[in-house]
């Protein structure tokens, strides 16, 4: 029998029936759920009369839409000044306590960005399926899970039956070789993956991340590669166990102790991709070639090297790659043949479930501790991803490093990631951003976002402008 | 679940690459706890002039005149043309469901995002896939010609122009027989509930870690 990649593997294990119409009825391990893309599956099951299959796989937290101001969070949900936001917040609450489902309430410890929450608790662990009516679930792979979002129907129907109705995806192996270097980060690596495949060079497939780059990554950092798949139109991203995978999840909250965490350690060790498994679609990249990243347009694949130029019209292969720059430039308000390091920014977000753990917090406070915020910068946030995140950073001083550097220390939540609450850019500004999505309007209405890595935004902060983190202020390690 | 058959209708133009569902649904929307009344905000960001709110009253906002929906001719749009990739981005549900609101039964492209094509399908919109070539055909025809009508028919896997374009497309025989008889995925899965028992009692066993452990 051929070999089977880490994704076959999982898939076969969480197989409950193959139909004969080609689809197939998956098991699903874990359900994370949030406020915004859950009410209508709550609804849905309530106007049928069903009930929650089992209770002890889901696992709740308001993320999206709650403030990140310390006086309003301090009110909790009763004191949130959007109303409609409340309601929806409201609306998780009651629908947890209705059912029994297990819930970190918005100032509870364990509270957080979905993606950041999960795996910190144990509640994802190795070999499991984890679905959540959020595109990012993928970030969960990094742990060796066949994780990935859903929407608001298919969160109905795992609450309902547990399973989904799926059809195999195509096997991706991406591999980075060598060794990065200084200045360069897990994001910087993903970007330059998204920049090379395209935003919807991973459609239809799961991805497996291999190669030295990742397995010299820290979990964290692979969570960061895995989140950011679905930029590249996957699904799915995965890396397969090692001994980081066991320590990083031993002791945590929902992790099994004794006889049966051996047990499982023995289970989790399996989960790699066999030596002669075949992929469907094979991408290779040496860590040489890859520098600090920064995007200049209005989708991930628009990005550069830092140390690069927009790219001009002139450079377009053919009509419709022109119509899209012209289109991206105009939006951004950029000049193709720009310096890339020529941006001001007006606001820097660091945050969000791609860079928000605690490594990025230390990341960020490295490049601005003893520094300050330049002048013309109207507002940098640091948005830890979780109330443990916040935790650890505040016992390390963290935080009194950025805001001894002119910079605002936040409650968790996804924040100006996806702006739904007060966080948002306003029409024009520039934003360096640790998020995900560069997307027309994504961070507030005609906002402008460039998507970098923690330690770049941090710098961009302090300098003002973009810059490249290994050479800025007599250079950053 | 709403079925779909056959639709003819008026086409109407999203010519652009890689639409996400940011620009299909922008995010202050997704706080509703309905699932229905996104139509008027769909595309919100291109198709009005000012920053769109929850709850605001869209028929007096100011309307972007160069937007291709807001024009005369694609008034009453039921197919929405567009390009590849549409509907990339994040998994909100609400962006089939504005374009159901909104009056949209099909969509045809090139090719779509994985989690937005799935999403489609829950929600009675189709999403045809045909080759860039004969998408480029029939925004091609829709250009010149006022009023320009489509056929789809699932059943048959067609999309027929007035002009005798007939252009077949593939989905997966599944999603072809939920859509055609609007069956309640739900239920039929329910259907198989002993079989989901015996994977929980066999999965328990071998990985008990999977179970209890949250309460």
């Amino acid at each position: 029998m051929a070999g089977r990649t880490l994704y076959d593997k999982l898939w076969d294990s969480h197989l409950v029936k193959q139909n004969s119409d080609g689809s197939s009825l998956i098991y699903i391990d874990r359900h994370v759920i949030h406020e915004v893309t859950s009410p209508q599956a709550f609804e849905g099951l309530r106007l049928a009369n069903r009930m929650p299959w089992r209770l002890d796989t889901n696992i709740a937290t308001p993320d999206h839409n709650i403030s990140t101001d310390k006086t309003e969070r301090d009110a909790g949900v009763a004191g949130m000044s959007d109303e409609v936001s409340r309601i929806q917040v409201q609306t998780l609450d009651d629908n947890c306590d209705l059912y029994g489902i297990k819930e970190f309430k918005i100032n509870e410890m364990g509270q957080g960005i979905v993606h950041v929450m999960g795996p910190e608790l144990g509640a994802t662990m190795p070999g499991m399926t984890v679905v959540c009516g959020d595109s990012h679930t993928a970030t969960h792979g990094a742990l060796a899970c066949l994780a990935h979002g859903v929407g608001t129907s298919e969160v109905e129907h795992v609450l309902a039956t547990q399973c989904l109705v799926a059809k195999k995806m195509k096997n991706m192996r991406v591999t980075v070789d060598g060794i990065v270097g200084a200045g360069v980060t897990p994001k910087d690596v993903v970007l330059a993956i998204i920049g090379k495949i395209g935003t919807a060079g991973g459609n239809e497939h799961a991805i497996e991340f291999t190669g030295s780059v990742f397995r010299d990554m820290s979990i964290e950092g692979r969570m960061t590669v895995c989140n950011m798949a679905i930029e590249a139109g996957a699904r799915v991203g995965m890396v397969a166990v090692d001994q980081k995978t066991i320590d990083y999840c031993k002791g945590r909250q929902f992790v099994p102790q004794g006889e049966m965490w051996d047990q499982a350690v023995e289970y989790w060790n399996r989960l790699t991709s066999d030596e002669d498994a075949q992929f469907d679609t094979e991408v290779a990249m040496h860590a040489d070639d890859i520098a600090p990243q920064v995007t200049w347009g209005t989708s991930p694949e628009m990005v550069a090297p830092v140390t690069a130029s927009v790219p001009t019209l002139q450079e377009q292969s053919n009509e419709e790659q022109r119509k899209g720059l012209e289109r991206a430039l105009e939006y951004m308000g950029l000049e193709g043949g720009q310096a890339i390091e020529s941006i001001a920014v007006d606001r820097v977000f660091i945050g969000s479930c791609t860079n928000s753990r605690i490594e990025d917090m230390r990341a960020a406070a490295a490049v601005a501790k003893g520094r300050t915020v330049a002048s013309s910068v109207k507002q940098v946030l640091i948005v830890p991803g979780s109330q443990m995140v916040k935790a650890q950073a505040e016992a390390e001083g963290l935080d009194k490093i950025f805001t001894e550097a002119g910079m605002d220390w936040r409650e968790p939540g996804c924040s100006m990631c996806l702006a739904m609450n007060a966080d948002k850019l306003g029409a024009g500004e520039h934003c360096a951003s640790t998020s995900n999505r560069n997307f027309e309007g994504r961070q507030g209405n005609g906002g402008r976002t460039h998507l970098m890595s923690p330690a770049m935004a941090a710098a961009a902060a302090v300098a003002g402008h973009i810059v490249d983190v290994r050479t800025f202020d007599g250079g950053v390690e | 679940m709403k079925a779909f058959t056959t639709h003819r209708g008026l086409a109407g133009p999203m010519d652009r690459a890689n639409v996400d569902t940011d620009m299909i649904i922008p995010k202050q929307f997704l706080k509703s706890i309905k699932r229905s009344g996104f139509g008027p905000n769909l595309f919100d960001e291109l198709r009005y002039m000012d920053e769109g709110q929850p709850g605001a009253d869209c028929s007096k906002r100011p309307v972007n005149p160069d937007f291709p929906l807001n024009q005369a001719r694609f008034k009453g749009a039921s197919i929405l043309l567009a390009r590849k990739n549409f509907g990339c981005g994040s998994s909100r549900e609400h962006a089939p469901w504005a374009l159901e609101d909104y009056g949209f039964n099909a969509v045809i492209a090139p090719s779509y995002a994985d989690i937005f094509y799935n999403n489609c399908f829950k929600n009675g919109l189709l999403p045809v896939v045909l080759t860039e070539e004969q998408v480029d055909i029939l925004f091609n025809e829709m250009d010149v010609e006022e009023g320009y009508q489509l056929s789809v028919d699932l059943h048959e896997q067609t999309v027929t122009s007035d002009s005798g374009h007939i252009f077949s497309f593939e989905l997966d025989e599944f999603r072809k027989e939920c859509l055609l008889k609007g069956l309640d995925e739900i239920g039929l899965t329910l259907q198989e509930a002993d079989a989901i028992k015996a994977y929980e009692a066999n999965r328990a066993e071998q990985h008990p870690w999977v179970f209890g452990a949250i309460k």
